[in-house]
């Protein structure tokens, strides 16, 4: 598949304000700004990318707690996310999330959740109600390699292979469940072998390689539209910052990340369209600038916008109940 | 009004909802061909197929979890576990996943979904089998929390659970299904939240939930022998709790005892008492006393297990002590 020039440089712009976003979110974080668990998506730009861009606007996705980079790419404002970051009421869910917790239901983004692997039950749930209300639609859930470890991953295969419901599980394999090395947690290290055990379709593609992710699931979201068939997708990539900002990544050597790095998605795609004369310095030099605006303004709305009201301690626990009315 | 076992009129609902609202989905062990483990969905495939009552492998977080997903995107539906017991399995989902989802999503994604099922000691189904939960799911903000104890109520509140807006935790009981009574014909709702008088009276309160409040009614029958007039609280919801039936109960007779399924330390009932001593202490003639289940894993031997759940006789004890009878 030869994706046109315009199609490369969406993508390359979309991975690179991700990467500019978390860089400028880690900073952020050490500067005292951001606060809690901070999961950075720096190495791992083309999955989410890759993936997310062969949706149409009213299919669904969601993923774990590393997931800014989803919501940028389904099209949430950077802004909303800085300041959800920076817990603010003007936030992605009104600084009642944070990091790991980005909604926005309005771009059918269904969330960022923080217990590993609790989300894929939720995703093949989405198929149920899309393929019972009669819509064609196909749900995006993205997980990483430790919660092919969890038994609701194995339950729910099982039940979407079974039921043909048209999810497309994406497992983000970037080598460690948090300072866990693959080999060292999983009997079958290679993820989408686990497929076959549910007769569902499983594919390995290299998740560095934003042309290589878009194309698989440019042709497993037809399968799914069309057919109603789930699959297993192995994005193999890698972070380059550690598990969270706590997370000075010790375990691995320089050697490995200095080969990773070597294969960076945006240096990748940027080589390519320089080669393919669709890119020049000045045009990369001008995609920079953008992004940089964007996100200084981000960190500015995010830095002026005011934190929730006291009062918001007891609103959205109980739908149609303005105010907690629980036990007591 | 009709005389139908507390199974039936749980049928009856399911049958009415179902017809009333084809957002309603059942899915859970054995719900559809088997008609129901203990045959509440009786019917249900027959009259509204297999895309609605929908047979699931035994993996319990799994389709809780699936559940939720299709609450969040329109779907009214009810997850059936076979008993209480397995849906610990699920507690993960029910916990993090529906009784977050509101607040997480900044109150853009609710959950109206039903997690149902029995519930308590039956006989002689050993310690796996015989377990009063409640206290698991009471304690968590977002979810709601019912016990109904009669036909009747098992009804009309699980009519008015499957239309809730939130996520309601439902536990039937389990040696409930076959007790029978009076059950209003079609519409009929009990709003999630209200306690119900069971049996008027003056000299002390007597509040439970599920099939301790047949035991608390036995119990006020053996204390009407002796001259004390029990009023019998069926609280019916635990989260939330009705508090103002509570406490006027309380105002009204300055005595009470709670009696609870469930083992002693940590529970719903704790927090009953706790209520009742912070906001009616000077209405109180005595200490308010708890029952309980004894301390311990349900025996499956017949004489012990007869032996391990609050009595009638315990109960009326407990009564008469709080009246220093």
């Amino acid at each position: 598949m030869v994706y046109s020039k315009e199609v490369q440089l969406d993508l390359l712009e979309r991975m690179l304000l991700i990467r500019r976003f978390e860089e400028r979110a880690g900073q952020q974080y050490g500067l005292g700004k951001i606060g809690g668990f901070c999961h950075l998506y720096i190495g791992q730009e083309a999955v989410a990318v890759g993936a997310l861009t062969a949706l149409k606007p009213e299919d669904y996705a969601l993923s774990g707690y590393r997931e800014h980079g989803h919501a940028l790419t389904r099209g949430t404002e950077p802004r909303r996310v800085m300041a959800e970051l920076f817990g603010k009421a003007t936030g992605t869910t009104k600084g009642k999330g944070g990091s790991m917790h980005i909604f926005d239901v309005e771009r059918r983004f269904l969330g960022g959740y923080g217990i590993v692997g609790g989300q894929i039950p939720l995703g093949a749930g989405m198929s149920l109600a899309t393929k019972y209300f009669g819509k064609d639609l196909v749900t995006m859930c993205f997980f990483g390699d430790a919660a092919v470890n969890q038994g609701v991953f194995h339950e729910v295969l099982n039940m979407a292979e079974l039921w043909s419901l048209p999810t497309l599980f994406i497992c983000e394999n970037n080598k460690y469940g948090m300072g866990t090395e693959v080999s060292r947690a999983a009997a079958v290290p290679e993820v989408w072998k686990r497929g076959s055990n549910y007769n569902m379709h499983a594919e390995r593609v290299d998740g560095m390689d934003v042309l290589a992710m878009r194309e698989c699931c440019d042709r497993l979201v037809a399968r799914a539209r069309t057919d109603n068939k789930p699959a297993l997708i192995e994005a193999v990539t890698y972070r380059f910052r550690g598990h969270s900002m706590a997370d000075p990544a010790t375990y691995r050597t320089k050697q490995e990340l200095e080969e990773f790095r070597g294969k960076d998605p945006i240096s990748t795609l940027r080589g390519a369209l320089t080669e393919q004369k669709h890119l020049d310095e000045a045009g990369f030099k001008a995609l920079e600038a953008k992004i940089k605006k964007t996100i200084d303004e981000a960190v500015k709305f995010a830095e002026e916008s005011p934190a929730p009201d006291l009062s918001e301690r007891f609103t959205d626990v109980y739908f149609g109940e303005p105010q907690a009315a629980g036990a007591e | 009004m009709a005389i139908l076992s507390y199974r039936d009129a749980l049928n009856q609902a399911l049958h009415e909802e179902f017809e009333r609202d084809d957002t309603v989905i059942l899915l859970g062990e054995e719900v559809a061909q088997y008609q129901g483990a203990f045959k509440v969905s009786q019917g249900l495939l027959q009259k509204f197929g297999a895309k609605r009552v929908i047979d699931t492998p035994i993996s319990e977080a799994g389709f809780v979890g699936m559940a939720i997903g299709a609450a969040m995107l329109g779907l009214r539906p009810i997850a059936e576990v076979m008993t209480f017991n397995f849906a610990i399995l699920a507690l993960d989902q029910m916990i993090n996943n529906a009784a977050k989802m509101y607040s997480m999503s900044g109150g853009k994604l609710h959950i109206p979904m039903v997690l149902r099922g029995p519930g308590g000691a039956a006989h002689q189904l050993a310690s796996q089998h015989s377990q009063a939960l409640e206290t698991q799911y009471a304690m968590i903000p977002g979810l709601k929390v019912v016990l109904p104890a009669t036909p009747a109520d098992a009804k009309g509140l699980l009519k008015s659970a499957i239309r809730d807006p939130n996520p309601v935790v439902f536990i039937e009981g389990e040696a409930l299904y076959p007790t029978k009574g009076e059950v209003p014909d079609g519409e009929y709702t009990i709003a999630l939240g209200k306690a119900d008088v069971k049996r008027a009276g003056k000299d002390v309160t007597l509040i439970a939930w599920s099939r301790m409040t047949l035991v608390a009614l036995e119990a006020a029958a053996l204390l009407e022998k002796s001259g004390i007039d029990a009023e019998v609280l069926d609280l019916r919801t635990v989260r939330p709790v009705d508090r103002e039936a509570i406490l006027s109960s309380v105002r009204k007779t300055n005595r009470a005892v709670v009696v609870e399924e469930a083992w002693p330390w940590a529970t719903v009932g704790a927090s009953v008492v706790d209520l009742i001593q912070r906001e009616a202490f000077d209405d109180l003639d005595a200490p308010v006393l708890k029952l309980n289940g004894v301390d311990a894993p349900m025996p499956y031997a017949k004489n012990l297990e007869h032996q391990m759940l609050p009595d009638p006789e315990q109960v009326a004890e407990a009564a008469r002590k709080v009246l220093y009878r």
